[in-house]
């Protein structure tokens, strides 16, 4: 049933990190750069910078110190940078980062073909960055993935969700962002792993990370706002389309969220 | 978080994360207690009601050779949907991409159990649709007058009398009638529109004979707020079994559309295979909503619809490449993608 909903949101821009990272053409450093600092200029509280991890791997975020540094960073706005190890938030902190998230996953076998290691192991390394990222005061914010779906399992169960967001908000992550990677969740997946995962994490602490692969980004966010979800990721111009299905979509467009939002009289 | 190519090779095919997991294939068993609708407040069943031969081909630029269509339609009657407006019986000097409606009235093959409705927007339409075999037909109102102006070059009194003729005849001849209600959450023209006034013009055709009024986001504006608002006028005229929304996705905006009319209680939605149409009033946008994306919604929700997925992804496919264009539909993007391993 449509309950209320939030009087406010808080929309995480994700587009220069998730949006780019999945774009194929190489971004130069100050088209990059640029970018930020219009978003900058919109009211957004939050907008992931770039993402600390090894060239070798994610050519795109090459460049994140430069972009980190380069950017002009407004007083009351929040620029998160991926660190998917200990080394890549020493790199974040020396280069000026203020936060940080760390990506898990609900699905073995991702978390395997993504970072080569199972979910466990990935918790052990992420359990060395909270520990730094507390002596230093760096808020963490945690992902995970595969929540509605894993492109190499299928199906993923509510409880699996719940047991990784569970591990990782007990560590210390401030928020858990629930991502629908390969965007096949509906409404109704949507609202049945988030009974689920509530019951472990205070919904003030969740956000959803919906993709629009299937279409059906806006309607899974409306049903994540009527349970009590306040907290939405979206890519400016729906950046970033699907490394799983080629030609697909991905990201859900920061522009048509908003526009949702303020149609709810919902303030952003 | 990996390269494009290894990570297309190891995951499972989009067939088969559909077909197995994602009940995409089937609709949904009863066994299934988590997605119990009525739990949540939402139908068990909804119609949809396809109107891709018509209100998607009406706004594609290219005419669209009549076989096609007749071969259009008659995938699309294969695939469970349990209506399919098939043309409209307009003047071919204002619509020529409907201009053949004769033909491909009599040149569909007629399935038991599915309905062709097509468009009258007079008498004289009406009496043409019949002759050519016809046996349901629309009208369409507007909730504002300066679009009835435009599009019809009268007001909504003056068509709402033209309408009175087409039901009365209908009547007499046991012809069911659906009547339409455009920019009933914004107008091209006069921008916001007042859900009293939607609600006086749903009424006006209900009250006509119309046994089901379809409420049109003409332009897409709608949010989920702007539908509750709407709904919630309309729904103090009209009986929630008698409405239907046609919801455009120009702003994106449809599906949480129709999830919110769907929430109140609306069971009947109309879309259109591949997302066929642009919209006629802002370049390049995108139209009507792809029925593949409503049918992967409710699915996913455990509602019932009768239409198979698949199989309307076929005749998306079809239509597709005879328009040379590619799938509005997201669920076919995301389907068809070239870089899927079989």
């Amino acid at each position: 049933a449509s309950g209320a909903y939030p009087k406010r949101v808080k929309v995480v821009e994700v587009g220069p990190r998730d949006g780019l990272q999945n774009e194929k053409n190489l971004v130069p450093t100050p088209v990059k750069i640029n970018l930020i600092n219009m978003l900058s200029e919109t009211g957004l509280q939050v907008i992931e910078a770039t993402s600390f991890v090894s060239p070798k791997w994610v050519p795109q975020m090459a460049d994140h110190t430069e972009v980190l540094q380069g950017i002009k960073k407004s007083p009351g706005i929040s620029y998160p940078v991926l660190t998917p190890n200990l080394r890549g938030f020493q790199a974040a902190v020396a280069a000026g980062a203020k936060e940080v998230s760390i990506f898990g996953a609900a699905s073995e076998l991702f978390t395997q073909k993504n970072i080569n290691c199972s979910i466990e192991e990935s918790l052990e390394r992420f359990e060395e960055v909270m520990r730094a990222a507390k002596e230093a005061s760096i808020p963490v914010r945690g992902y995970v993935s595969c929540v509605l779906g894993c492109p190499y399992e299928g199906k993923i169960s509510a409880a699996k969700v719940a047991e990784v967001s569970k591990k990782m908000y007990s560590m210390g992550c401030y928020e858990i962002s629930l991502g629908d990677t390969i965007g096949v969740g509906t409404p109704g997946s949507m609202r049945e792993m988030l009974a689920v995962v509530m019951k472990e994490v205070p919904v003030g602490a969740l956000a959803v990370h919906c993709h629009d692969t299937y279409g059906q980004a806006l309607a899974n966010i409306l049903v994540a706002l009527q349970m009590g979800v306040s907290v939405v990721d979206a890519s400016v111009a729906g950046l970033g389309g699907c490394p799983y299905a080629q030609g697909a979509s991905g990201n859900v467009a920061t522009e048509d969220l908003v526009y949702m939002l303020n149609g709810l009289g919902i303030h952003t | 978080m990996g390269t494009v190519p290894s990570a297309l090779k190891h995951c499972l095919s989009y067939q088969h994360l559909l077909k197995e997991q994602l009940w995409i294939a089937e609709p949904p068993a009863a066994s299934h207690p988590a997605q119990e609708p009525q739990a949540s407040g939402l139908p068990e069943y909804v119609k949809i009601v396809e109107v891709g031969p018509r209100d998607g081909l009406q706004n594609e630029k290219v005419i669209v050779p009549t076989d096609i269509k007749i071969e259009l339609i008659n995938q699309l009657s294969k695939t469970g949907l349990p209506a399919i407006e098939v043309t409209s019986f307009v003047s071919s000097k204002w619509v020529p991409q409907m201009a053949d409606h004769k033909e491909v009235m009599r040149g569909i093959e007629r399935h038991p159990g599915v309905q062709y409705p097509v468009l009258t927007p007079n008498l004289q339409g009406f009496h043409s649709a019949i002759a050519a075999g016809a046996t349901e037909v629309s009208v369409f109102g507007a909730a504002s007058e300066s679009f009835s102006k435009m599009n019809i070059n009268c007001s909504i009194e003056e068509s709402i009398e033209r309408f009175e003729e087409v039901t009365k005849s209908a009547r007499s001849m046991n012809i069911p009638v659906r009547g339409y209600v455009s920019c009933a959450l914004g107008c091209p023209y006069e921008g916001n529109v007042v859900p009293d006034k939607v609600a006086e013009v749903s009424k006006r055709l209900y009250s006509m004979g119309c046994y089901e009024i379809s409420l049109g986001d003409t332009i897409g504006v709608g949010t989920p707020g702007s539908m509750k608002k709407m709904l919630e006028a309309v729904m103090k005229e009209i009986p929630l079994s008698a409405l239907a929304v046609h919801c455009h996705d120009t702003y994106g905006q449809a599906l949480a559309n129709i999830l919110t009319a769907m929430q109140m209680g609306v069971s009947v939605v109309d879309s259109s295979v591949a997302g066929l149409g642009g919209c006629p009033y802002a370049k390049g946008a995108t139209g009507n909503v792809a029925t593949e994306d409503v049918i992967y919604m409710l699915n996913g929700l455990g509602i019932n619809t009768g239409v198979n997925l698949c199989a309307v992804m076929e005749a998306g496919n079809f239509i597709c490449t005879a328009l040379n264009k590619k799938t509005n539909s997201k669920v076919a993007q995301a389907s068809f993608s070239t870089g899927t391993i079989n």
